[in-house]
């Protein structure tokens, strides 16, 4: 029933080898008070039970099969091609451990260094981990990194507000404790020269997202100027970047990142409603040993044949322990192996397509609700001047609370945007939290919604939902 | 195992060896047959200044990284450049060519509390009696 | 070894069956205009593969066959919990119902997959016996770090800021110290003593009001019950630090004892170990976390909670279930104090579904089945083999036990021959060199789903490798022989690394 094979015959041959009576006789160490505690779960079930009520449960949800949808802010409902889920199917992937024993495992270990590799070729690094559990905790790691780079000697970390706030919120939670100082972020105005002026002899580096939360790209000659500063300041640059954005414009690589991050579960990976997602992470060949996660390198055996294996293994917690680069032990192997399938399988070609289809339908998006009477596109032009472009995701400024759209468009089957404006409470969008104290993430745009398209929504989806919006708008 | 006879020894199996005003230091002969295949050392930037006893370099091989503590106390002035490319050199030569730091010691008179390399030979020979 | 012979280069790489113009994914045509592009800001190239699906199909499934694992032979890797991954968990996994799910949607759209993550938190509670659980950190090291953060929230806001200190056993898996390390704490190592339990008297001396608390694995990595368990918690709490527990080794104990009863104040859990998900040939792993009453508080979130005024405008149902009353709405929280969130959005969802289900097949009786069974069948190889190896702690074992590789009649062979000789066999090795108190380790766990026949293959094979050990050390020595590939050079792999694919 356990998946157990044991008979109660194969138990009675071995309990004599043993030297023991019974099963209970092998746990005398655990002290009687609370030895076999009673475990109120339910009870057992069945295959055919259990899958009944789980599809039953799984009906609950209003899926993206069944809605259309413009939600993004981090996670993305991008095309996952066929042949990946049977890459990471076959279960001699995804029932192998951690490959510690190389001769046994070069299936997992030239399927990582191919993705390694990839992850290289797409952010214009020169060295790429074998994966973090998310966008965030890379950012996190990314941050400590650069402190180590300085030797400790560097103690403050400038992250700009246009970051993700999750992911912001997941840095202060790994510098706490410590007398790391992350600043930059207090003032949601703060523009790149804002950030730059911050910079100083103590800063280990500066962290921007391109393309930001907001779906904002910056332009090319303040990447190379903000580069530049933040190099002269003797820091580092990090850069938290869509993956899928790179199919389609210039890698940090070549704007001067000196580690680049990012989620990459916009490749390949499911939106599992928030996880298991992959943690991209890249920098220059000069930091290799400072980088954290595992890494898998080319070698050859006594035959002369190529093979790969876990490599530089002794930045690590199994060897390094405290002095450890980062104390991350399991990664997010199969997802990096769908990852690197979903780009094998897509090519070059491929992603730069799926970057040109989010674009062109994000634009044609944008520029339908901006007509709608009570819409606007507060970022473009209007209040900032020259606007900066955008990838995929846009900030729409709505005539009634988002809140209510949004509901008003679930009713249309219609999943809408991210609501910007909104305040945490016990019982409303359990969705996203925050720091408590602090309220709204973004104040100033209060009536604002993130919306956000994808290769994956059709013409006919984004005129119903215009035709829709037309329609709730008062 | 080779020994020099120039040099002084500390317990944790570093040598210094001091001319005029410079010191140089690194690990004995013993210590890389102990570490096997030398893959990276990483080391201080010049300018840098320890006490003795202080951890100044990690030498790795490919199952472990091991602390080398500062013989006697002092500034870096050169560190060994040909190591960052080259890491067997230290298996190779390290009393000569596999030397780690050149420093300007800051209290010669603690070389009186490390080992002559007799005192030296006779530590490991303990070490390696299973002592 | 000259840069200029070059390797044989089988299997091959994706980059190098890639032919320009080839093609695995056909996208739609564009369906709206076109917008104008920021010239500027586009790229010039991207190396990536370009392939066709068959050809790219092929790459992986031959790289696949490459691999041991689960699937395909023993694994007894200690620590590691290697058993048997049920097939119906990945069903579960794929139903599009919780695959298609953002994780931003309404909390009412999304009712199926907060009642999942409630009924697991509550799951995970009764088993650890703990007063409260998240399930956000993505793997074991994340919820030793969450623990860690925990604990200094508990004694920063009691204005006890002294405290600096994490004990932990010279037994501990190296994440233990890493953690503490990240946390901004210093690690302390306590020794163990002859019985491979934790010192007491070594934990007297050092428990003080500078200490964080103590960061117990029990059964610990020599796959030992600590004998004293109850007095060591007594004594931690007593100079006011607090009990971590490192989960890892769950598989052992579960209806046999709760950790919370024990005097744990917080542990991870490892879904990839004890609750059958697939390890993945690394990951994704779950570390969710349980704490007691006085830590609770500050677990990490979003957490799944329920409430009875609803929202979300649905029926209430009539269904009572064994473990909760009738709340028809689930939502998100943060705890009252928590220490905020440790990555972004819930955790490893897909992971969470894999491990419910396998808790609601097996029940309480089940779970304990599998504890009993797989430390019926760790004291059975113990047994076997404990004639022919050395074994540094004569007790009986719980799930796993520890080895000593070098046999008084074979002083040449070293732990690493044995395990690479063992690959000719047919099984992976078990996990090596590990714990460091004991050396050259061989921690070897069965699990309970291996059938006796396994069991005893496994044990006849080992003891082959020690009369090969003495009749033919050479063969051990240049083991594997068998493999797809042989010993690989790491001392290359270290000093040049070579780290992704270059033309050329």
């Amino acid at each position: 029933m356990s998946y157990i094979p044991h008979t109660d015959s194969d138990r009675a041959a071995m309990l004599p080898e043993i030297g023991v009576e019974t099963v209970g006789d092998l746990f005398l160490d655990v002290p009687e008070s609370v030895r076999y505690p009673e475990l109120k779960l339910p009870d057992p079930l069945s295959e055919m039970e259990i899958l009944r009520e789980l599809r039953a449960l799984s009906e609950e949800n209003a899926d993206l099969d069944h809605h259309a949808c413009f939600l993004g802010a981090g996670a993305y409902n991008h095309f996952v091609p066929s042949v990946v889920g049977h890459i990471i199917g076959r279960s001699e992937f995804y029932t192998a451990y951690t490959p510690y024993q190389p001769e046994i495992s070069q299936g997992t270990l030239q399927a990582i260094f191919e993705y390694q590799s990839m992850v290289c070729a797409l952010t214009g690094m020169e060295v790429a981990n074998a994966s973090h559990y998310d966008g965030a905790t890379s950012l996190a790691e990314a941050a400590l990194m650069s402190v180590s780079v300085s030797r400790g000697k560097r103690r403050k970390i400038i992250v700009s507000p246009t970051v993700h706030p999750e992911y912001r919120t997941t840095l202060r939670t790994y510098t706490r404790g410590s007398d790391l100082a992350v600043v930059g972020d207090d003032d949601l105005t703060y523009e790149l020269d804002d950030l730059k002026a911050l910079l100083d002899d103590d800063t280990a580096c500066l962290i921007i997202q391109n393309p930001d939360f907001f779906g904002q790209l910056e332009k090319a000659n303040e990447l190379d100027q903000l580069a530049e500063a933040v190099h002269t300041a003797g820091a580092l640059l990090v850069v938290n970047t869509d993956p899928i954005s790179l199919g389609l414009f210039t890698p940090p690589g070549e704007y001067g990142a000196d580690i680049v991050v990012g989620e990459g579960q916009a490749l390949g990976n499911p939106l599992n409603f928030g996880g298991p997602y992959l943690g991209l992470f890249a920098c220059r060949e000069d930091y290799m040993r400072k980088m954290p996660g595992r890494l898998i390198g080319e070698t050859v055996d006594t035959e002369w044949r190529r093979g790969f294996v876990l490599t530089l293994s002794t930045r690590e917690q199994h060897i390094r322990r405290e002095r450890a680069t980062s104390n991350i032990c399991t990664n997010q192997a199969l997802c990096a192996l769908a990852a690197g399938a979903y780009l094998a399988a897509m090519g070059k070609s491929g992603l730069r397509k799926v970057a040109e289809l989010c674009y062109h339908k994000a634009h044609y998006a944008a520029e339908r609700i901006r007509q709608i009477p009570g819409f606007s596109l507060p970022l473009r032009g209007g209040d900032k001047g020259g606007s900066k472009p955008f990838f995929k995701e846009f900030v729409v400024r709505c005539p009634r609370p988002p809140g209510e759209i949004n509901e008003a468009l679930l009713e249309r089957g219609i999943i809408g945007g991210y609501d910007l404006g909104q305040v945490l409470s016990p019982l409303s969008l359990g969705q996203r939290t925050r720091d408590l104290s602090k309220g709204r993430d973004f104040p100033q745009l209060e009536d604002c919604m993130l919306f956000c398209v994808t290769e994956m929504n059709t013409r006919a989806e984004i005129d119903r939902l215009v035709a829709a919006l037309e329609e709730v708008a008062p | 195992m080779k020994i020099e006879k120039d040099c002084r020894y500390a317990e944790t199996h570093e040598w210094v060896r001091v001319e005029g005003d410079l010191a140089t230091a690194g690990i004995t002969d013993y210590a890389q047959s102990q570490l096997s295949d030398v893959v990276y050392v990483e080391l201080p930037e010049v300018g840098d200044a320890f006490d003795k006893g202080e951890v100044f370099a990690i030498v790795e091989s490919v199952k472990t990284a091991a602390d080398c503590y500062m013989p006697i106390g002092g500034e870096i002035t050169e560190i060994n450049e040909e190591l960052s490319g080259s890491p067997e050199i230290v298996n190779e030569a390290a009393f000569g060519k596999g030397w780690f730091i050149q420093f300007t010691p800051s209290d010669l008179s603690e070389l009186d509390d490390l080992m002559t390399p007799e005192e030296y030979q006779d530590h490991v020979a303990k070490e390696e009696g299973g002592g | 070894m000259t840069e200029s012979l070059i390797p044989v280069l089988s299997p091959a790489e994706v980059f190098e069956i890639s032919s320009p113009g080839r093609r695995a994914v056909f996208l739609p045509e564009l369906d709206v205009p076109k917008a104008e592009l920021p010239e500027e800001l586009l790229r010039e190239d991207l190396s990536l593969p370009e392939v066709s699906e068959g050809d790219l199909m092929r790459h992986y499934v031959h790289l696949s066959q490459l691999n041991h694992a689960v699937d395909t032979g023993f694994y007894p890797l200690g620590s590691c919990t290697m058993k048997y991954n049920p097939k119906v968990n990945e069903e579960a996994a794929k139903l599009p119902g919780f695959t298609r799910t953002h994780p931003y949607q309404d909390h009412c759209t999304v009712q199926g997959n907060l009642k999942l993550m409630y009924e697991l938190q509550e799951y995970l509670k009764e088993i650890g016996g703990f007063a409260g659980v998240s399930l956000q950190p993505a793997a074991g090291a994340h919820g030793e770090f969450t623990g860690i953060l925990m604990m200094r929230a508990y004694h920063e806001e009691r204005g006890d800021t002294k405290r600096t200190k994490v004990l932990i056993p010279d037994s501990a898996h190296g994440t233990n110290p890493a953690s503490s390390a990240m946390s901004g704490y210093q690690a302390v190592e306590i020794k163990s003593d002859e019985r491979g339990n934790v010192d007491l008297e070594e934990l007297r001396a050092h428990c003080d009001d500078t200490v964080v608390g103590l960061m117990l694995t029990n059964p610990n990595t020599l796959g030992l019950f600590e004998e004293q368990v109850l007095e060591v918690a007594e004594l931690v709490h007593g100079c006011g630090g607090l009990m971590f527990g490192d989960g890892a080794n769950m598989n052992s104990i579960m209806g046999i004892a709760r950790p919370g009863e024990l005097g744990i104040d917080v542990m991870m859990f490892n879904l990839h170990k004890t609750f059958s998900t697939p390890h993945g040939g690394g990951g994704p792993g779950s570390g969710p976390v349980g704490a007691s009453e006085r830590l609770a508080k500050y677990l990490p979130g979003p957490i799944a909670a329920t409430s009875e005024e609803c929202d979300c405008h649905k029926e209430k149902t009539s269904e009572v279930s064994e473990t909760s009353e009738v709340y028809a709405c689930y939502h998100l929280e943060m705890p009252e104090a928590s220490i905020g969130r440790v990555k972004a959005f819930y955790g490893n969802f897909g992971v969470f579904i894999k491990a419910y289900t396998y808790i609601r097949m097996l029940g309480a009786e089940g779970l304990k089945q599998v504890s009993e069974d797989a430390v019926l069948a760790a004291n059975y190889l113990l047994v076997r083999l404990k004639k022919v190896y050395p074994l540094p702690y004569d007790r009986t074992c719980m799930h796993e036990f520890v080895l000593s590789g070098p046999l008084p009649q074979a002083p040449d062979i070293h732990t690493v021959d044995i395990a690479k000789r063992l690959m000719d066999y047919g099984f992976h090795p078990p996990t090596v060199y590990f714990p460091l108190i004991v050396p050259e380790a061989l921690m070897i766990e069965p699990t309970e789903t291996e059938s006796k026949e396994t069991l005893d293959a496994f044990a006849e094979a080992m003891l082959k490798i020690a009369e090969e050990a003495q009749e033919n050390p050479d063969l051990l020595h240049k083991a594997p022989h068998t493999t797809p590939v042989t010993r690989l050079d790491e001392v290359r792999a270290a000093r040049h690394p070579r780290l992704r694919w270059k033309p050329g």
